[in-house]
């Protein structure tokens, strides 16, 4: 059975009452029965996804089935060749690069990976990257660079690794110098939030000539609940948190920190991963033609001027002495 | 550039500044070492106990008075959030934002300033840690890289004395987003062969260590500044386990080898000054040598 969400226990109970049908010897009408369920299944969940709150979508985005740079790499990509290691301390898991086809056209990917079954995410860390990660990410990226390579980059991590070899190591200075040098990458990148944008763990390899964002997706200074427990002093306040903090697509793409929102399947990405990523693929090549059409010197103004323009639109704040 | 040529008054360093972080009154007693300082004492070196070297907290406009010679000048100083997200948690954001007005009689949590730094003219900004933890929103985000870019025009080095929990979380992902934005300004200051300094003070954390902290030529730290990316209780929340004694304090960091050298606070003008002097600043004149191509520089709008 489908892993469902707490939000979608309607669905819930439909899928048991199929699942019990289904044990049933098969008959017509029996079929029938389970088609009429299903029907049901798909205009609840559309009611339901039609106007899910920002925690709602926060459980989306973090949903276990939801699909990542893996299930991207077969759907949309061919001969995919991992490269491993940041050449100075290790290869860290839970960031994955490699050389790619799309459409005949080799590319860089980059992006997090949280794992399937729970080996899987102890092995890629849940998806939270060590300094390794954006070392390798960035080893990775000059690579493409240097063969004039467009760079495609998945984003779905709750956050850099919170632990002591993670500050010894440095991934603070790790994430600051991915985000000054990938400013100056002389190649396209395009950014796609997929799953969660986790603060500096995502923004550490987020910085593009575009932004796509998944319409699930969320991307978000801090976690709700780490939010809430700081100024709420309450963690149980995350529903609170996710509303205040505007971490949803459509209130992002208002504020002008992403540049388009990517469709997803009715019930998100996770319950038909194919349609899901015929929706990224569309946009991506779009996205990726009109990039790779700028000279070399447009597309790094516009990628600096996009970053510089965030908070400065005279919405975000006023000069009292000129007003 | 006519925003820049605009001459405005430099502006006298003592006018309207609150009271330092030494508390009120004739002593203190000292967290380092518990001894009773008197405040004179205290003030007249730079709030550091003469007794066992602790480094009180210094707002930013006290940073400033240290480290210019004298007079300086300032710049945006009237930009104030609008609160873009209109973000309430157990009060409203613009409370928050009020309550840091008064307190510090500062717009947002930090000042840019121009000045000379032992001769050499310097853009310098300087958080207030007490404004909202010195948190890094679209206001902190944008006078920083008003002054970078203006840094790159006048080719005049950078000097940023980070004290700040991280980036401004009523402020959302656009506050995530300065972090970036900044980091853009200093890769073309670097691209301009321009001269940047990160003081690193107690603390440093966050989004402000993942940006621009970590990047200067320099790194130059206080001694045991708290400067880390995640928070102690985060990460003991993560392992759980306590942390060892030391654990993201200055000393640690340049034991890791993430510091150019962690510097007593009396020995800090200097310390910039010799390091801006190698790096070919000099004084009341613009830093040389001249970048290999011409770099393309972004017009900063009129404020
Ligand atoms: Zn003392």
């Amino acid at each position: 059975m489908a892993e469902t969400l707490e939000f979608e226990e309607p669905i819930a109970v439909f899928l048991k009452e199929i699942d019990a049908l289904a044990a049933m010897p098969r008959t017509d009408a029996r079929d029938r029965e389970i088609d009429g369920l299903r029907r049901r299944i798909e205009s609840v969940r559309g009611e339901l996804y039609r106007s899910l709150t920002p925690w709602q979508r926060v459980l989306v985005a973090r949903h276990p089935s939801r699909p990542g740079l893996e299930d991207f790499i077969q759907r949309l990509f061919t001969g995919f060749s991992e490269i491993h290691g940041d050449r100075r301390f290790a290869d860290d898991h839970a960031i994955m690069t490699g050389f790619a086809n799309y459409k005949g056209q080799p590319v860089l990917l980059v992006g997090h990976v949280k794992g399937g079954d729970t080996k899987e995410k102890i092995f890629r860390n849940f998806g939270y990257a060590r300094p390794e990660g954006y070392r390798k990410a960035l080893r990775a990226m000059r690579i493409a660079e240097k063969f004039s390579r467009p760079i495609i980059v998945f984003v779905d991590t709750p956050a850099a690794y919170p632990g002591i070899e993670s500050e010894e190591r440095g991934v603070a200075e790790a994430i600051a110098v991915n985000l000054r040098d990938m400013m100056m990458l002389d190649t396209p990148i395009i950014v796609i939030i997929s799953g969660e944008g986790g603060s500096g763990g995502a923004l550490g390899i987020a910085v593009g000539d575009r932004v796509l964002m998944q319409e699930f997706a969320i991307y978000s200074v801090i976690p709700p609940e780490g939010c809430a427990a700081i100024l709420w002093r309450d963690p149980a306040k995350k529903v609170e948190a996710a509303e205040a903090l505007k971490l949803t697509a459509p209130d992002l793409m208002k504020a002008g920190i992403i540049d388009g929102i990517v469709r997803e399947p009715i019930g998100g990405a996770h319950t038909d991963p194919a349609a899901a990523a015929e929706i990224v693929d569309e946009a991506l090549a779009q996205t990726l033609a009109e990039v790779s059409a700028l000279g070399s010197g447009a597309r790094l103004a516009a990628r600096y001027d996009k970053f510089r323009n965030m908070g400065r639109l005279g919405i975000d704040f006023i000069d009292t002495r000129s007003s | 550039m006519a925003w820049f040529k605009k001459t405005r008054k430099p502006m006298a360093a003592a006018v309207k500044e609150k009271p330092s972080r030494v508390p009120e009154g004739l002593w203190v007693k000292c967290p380092g070492c518990a001894q009773v300082i008197y405040n004179k004492d205290l003030a007249a070196n730079v709030s550091v106990c003469p007794k066992c070297g602790h480094h009180f907290r210094l707002t930013a406009a006290e940073r400033l008075r240290m480290l210019f010679d004298g007079a300086w000048m300032e710049f945006d100083k009237d930009l104030v959030s609008t609160d873009p997200l209109v973000f309430t948690d157990t009060k409203p954001y613009k409370s928050r934002l009020q309550a840091g007005i008064e307190s510090t009689g500062l717009k947002d949590a930090v000042i840019v300033a121009s000045g000379a730094i032992d001769g050499i003219e310097t853009m310098v900004a300087s958080m207030e840690y007490g404004f909202i933890g010195g948190s890094m929103g679209v206001v902190v985000g944008e006078k920083i890289a008003r002054g970078i870019e203006r840094a790159i025009d006048a080719r005049m080095p950078v000097v940023i004395v980070c004290c700040s929990g991280g980036a401004r979380m009523m402020e959302g992902a656009l506050s995530l987003m300065q972090m970036a934005k900044i980091c853009g300004a200093l890769a073309r200051l670097d691209r301009a062969r321009l001269p940047f300094i990160s003081v690193l003070t107690d603390p440093t954390t966050g989004g402000v260590t993942a940006s621009f902290a970590m990047l200067g030529d320099l790194n130059i730290a206080e001694p045991k500044a708290l400067i880390g990316f995640a928070g102690p209780r985060v990460i003991e929340q993560t392992i759980r386990q306590t942390l060892p004694q030391g654990f993201q304090r200055s000393e640690f960091l340049l034991e890791k080898g993430m510091l150019d050298l962690v510097v007593d606070r009396r020995e800090l003008k200097m310390a910039i000054a010799n390091a801006l002097r190698f790096m070919g600043a000099t004084a009341s004149a613009a830093p040389s040598p001249e970048p290999p191509v011409p770099v393309a520089i972004e017009t900063a709008p009129q404020a």
